[in-house]
């Protein structure tokens, strides 16, 4: 199997619909098929082990990616905000491979003459020249689709691998062919080096929903293009929707009423946000993804009408659910493990394990899968009684106080209980007495006064055990998130370092 | 037969990519499916004429196969002559 299958059925059930729109050009599912069989023509003439794409979204990066497939070559697409000394370590681990966008960047940072480096432009124009005598015929995908350097944020970054039967488990599993209406358009806003930039291009592609690429964020761009475009769909991060959301409240007049259907997913999405955009767009179906790159994006969803009836509820716990991230996916086994192994039961933290035809749990190294099929994601979190996932960090953040674990999430929840706190952080720092301790960064919301230090302890010593009252309390403006919306801890350990 | 096998009727324009299978004929229009056309089309049969559907999942009742139609036509398909009929499966919201 090969991912290039969702193209050519898109192309041969609607070669004339528009597929994807960028910077006001439109291309239909029949120039999409042509181009990225062109590709295919230039990539084997290439005689390269990647196809490499360091670029905003734009129509190359849809070419791109069905053209590797085609031609049987890994997809690689880098985040570009790296800075140069490791993005230059990128390049030499994927070299040889045909490059394409930022030339002056790749040629400084990698003069490597085994690789084929292109603009965006010269890539386009090469595989619509290719186009008229390239073969129909695809590899047949028993290899690698996408490579995607994690974000490395304690080693040199890893290279997740993805075959062409884990995306396709994943599309097939999830979303039926051509099932969008004609009008119907998704607005991605999320960068191409994403595994969620990645996923949207296959979904949309596959349901025919046409694409709206919007190559950088800026609130006032995306309101702009889902007005003009009439947008239904959009995936965005908590950060976005945040953004979003401050522009219509200060008053962005065009009209987005179209937007029938938001998803969103990559980092935590703070409760008063969801709360507020639910009371935003009253008829919107809202839908929360929780996904890894090793997991072909999506594992576990909250759906809309469990939004609506966790927005409106009383009952506490079904209240509580609009914090979840809902509940697996039919196709999908999930279990929460203590360190040893064993599944916990319902209302335990621990770490969880995915099984599926779309998890890959491979990198280029080495696969992480257990024997049996499980990947270990090394997120934290639980279950509820009836099966919803909540979060709660990664394992890896597990602060270890004289060899008692605890997760950051649960203090970080009790303290977002208080009325003057905004967001918190908690995380393991240095303490002679006990190996680790507790640190928290903590933002004040606007217009309150600072918390009182030992209000803070006792609230969290009533609520948990006194094991887990903060050894040092930090008040930060702001705590560091990256571009999806991540938290980062690392980050914020620095600053009770300093 | 290779999950990610692509077959062709020999009968009608149908096309499937196989998901799974196991041991039996894969047949469409009551004829058995090949992975080259054939230069002529033989004749479709009138029990397994009731055509496919462009990117429906067909299974049989024991889920021991599933088929992709990726190409629709007018046979319907079967296994060892046992119908195969549409998956159901349940729509989930978009997620990205």
């Amino acid at each position: 199997m090969n991912i290039s299958l969702i193209l050519e059925m898109a192309a041969d059930a609607a070669p004339d619909r528009v597929g994807l729109v960028c910077d006001g050009q439109r291309w239909t599912y029949g120039d999409l098929l042509s181009a990225a069989r062109g590709a295919a023509e230039a990539i084997r003439a290439a005689k390269v082990e990647h196809v490499a794409l360091l670029d905003e979204s734009s129509e190359a990066g849809a070419i791109a990616l069905f053209g590797a497939g085609l031609a049987g070559v890994p997809y690689c697409p880098l985040n570009y905000r790296l800075a140069d000394a490791d993005l230059a370590a990128l390049l030499e681990r994927i070299t040889p491979s045909v490059i394409i966008g930022d030339v002056a960047r790749v040629k400084r940072l990698c003069p490597d003459e085994r690789n084929l480096v292109l603009s965006r432009a010269d890539f386009v124009a090469a595989a619509q020249a290719a186009a008229a005598s390239a073969a129909q015929e695809g590899d047949e995908g028993e290899g690698i689709a996408i490579q995607l350097f994690t974000s490395g944020t304690t080693a040199a970054p890893k290279a997740a691998i993805l075959r062409h039967s884990n995306l396709l488990s994943y599309i097939l599993g999830t979303v039926e062919f051509g099932s969008a209406e004609e009008t119907d358009a998704a607005l991605v806003s999320v960068p191409p080096y994403h595994i969620a930039g990645i996923s949207a291009l296959l979904s949309s592609i596959y349901s025919l929903r046409r694409i709206l690429l919007l190559p950088a964020f800026e609130p006032e761009a995306w309101i702009r293009l889902a007005s003009a475009e009439g947008a239904t769909n959009a995936f965005v991060v908590p950060t976005m929707l945040q953004r979003i959301i401050n522009k219509i409240d200060e008053g962005a007049s065009h009209d987005i009423s179209t937007l029938r259907a938001i998803a969103y997913g990559g980092g935590k999405m703070p409760l008063e946000i969801i709360d507020r955009a639910l009371d935003l767009f009253p008829t919107a179906s809202f839908t929360n993804a929780y996904g890894l790159t090793e997991t072909s994006s999506t594992v576990a969803l909250l759906g809309p009408d469990e939004h609506r009836a966790a927005h409106k509820a009383t009952d506490e716990k079904v209240r509580a659910r609009l914090a979840s991230v809902g509940q697996p996916l039919p196709t999908i086994e999930l279990e929460i493990r203590d360190e040893d192994g064993k599944v916990l039961p319902a209302g335990e933290r621990g770490e969880i394990y995915v099984r599926g035809d779309q998890v890959s749990g491979e990198y280029k190294e080495r696969s992480a899968l257990t024997a049996d099929g499980w990947f270990p994601t090394r997120d934290a979190g639980w279950l509820d009684e009836e099966g919803y996932l909540f979060l709660s960090g990664r394992a890896d953040d597990v602060i270890v106080r004289g060899g008692e674990n605890m997760s950051p999430g649960e203090i970080e929840d009790v303290l977002a209980t208080h009325a003057a706190i905004a967001d918190s952080c908690a995380v393991a720092v240095p303490s002679v007495e006990w190996g680790e301790a507790v640190g928290v960064a903590i933002v004040v919301r606007p217009g309150h006064d600072t918390p009182d230090v030992a209000d803070l302890n006792a609230l969290i010593r009533g609520r948990l055990r006194s094991s887990r009252v903060p050894e040092k309390t930090l008040f930060v403006a702001e705590l560091p998130y990256n571009e999806m919306g991540k938290l980062l801890r690392r980050e914020v350990k620095k600053l009770f370092a300093d | 037969m290779k999950p990610g096998t692509k077959l062709k009727s020999t009968v009608c324009d149908t096309e499937v990519m196989v998901i799974k299978a196991g041991e039996g004929t894969i047949e469409c229009g009551g004829a058995a499916m090949a992975e080259a056309k054939p230069a002529e089309l033989g004749a479709l049969s009138a029990d397994f004429s009731a055509g496919t559907l462009m990117g429906k999942r067909y299974v049989d009742a024991a889920g021991t196969f599933e088929l992709l139609c990726v190409k629709p036509g007018k046979g319907n398909l079967s296994v060892s002559g046992a119908a195969l009929s549409i998956k159901d499966a349940k729509p989930l919201p978009a997620s990205d």
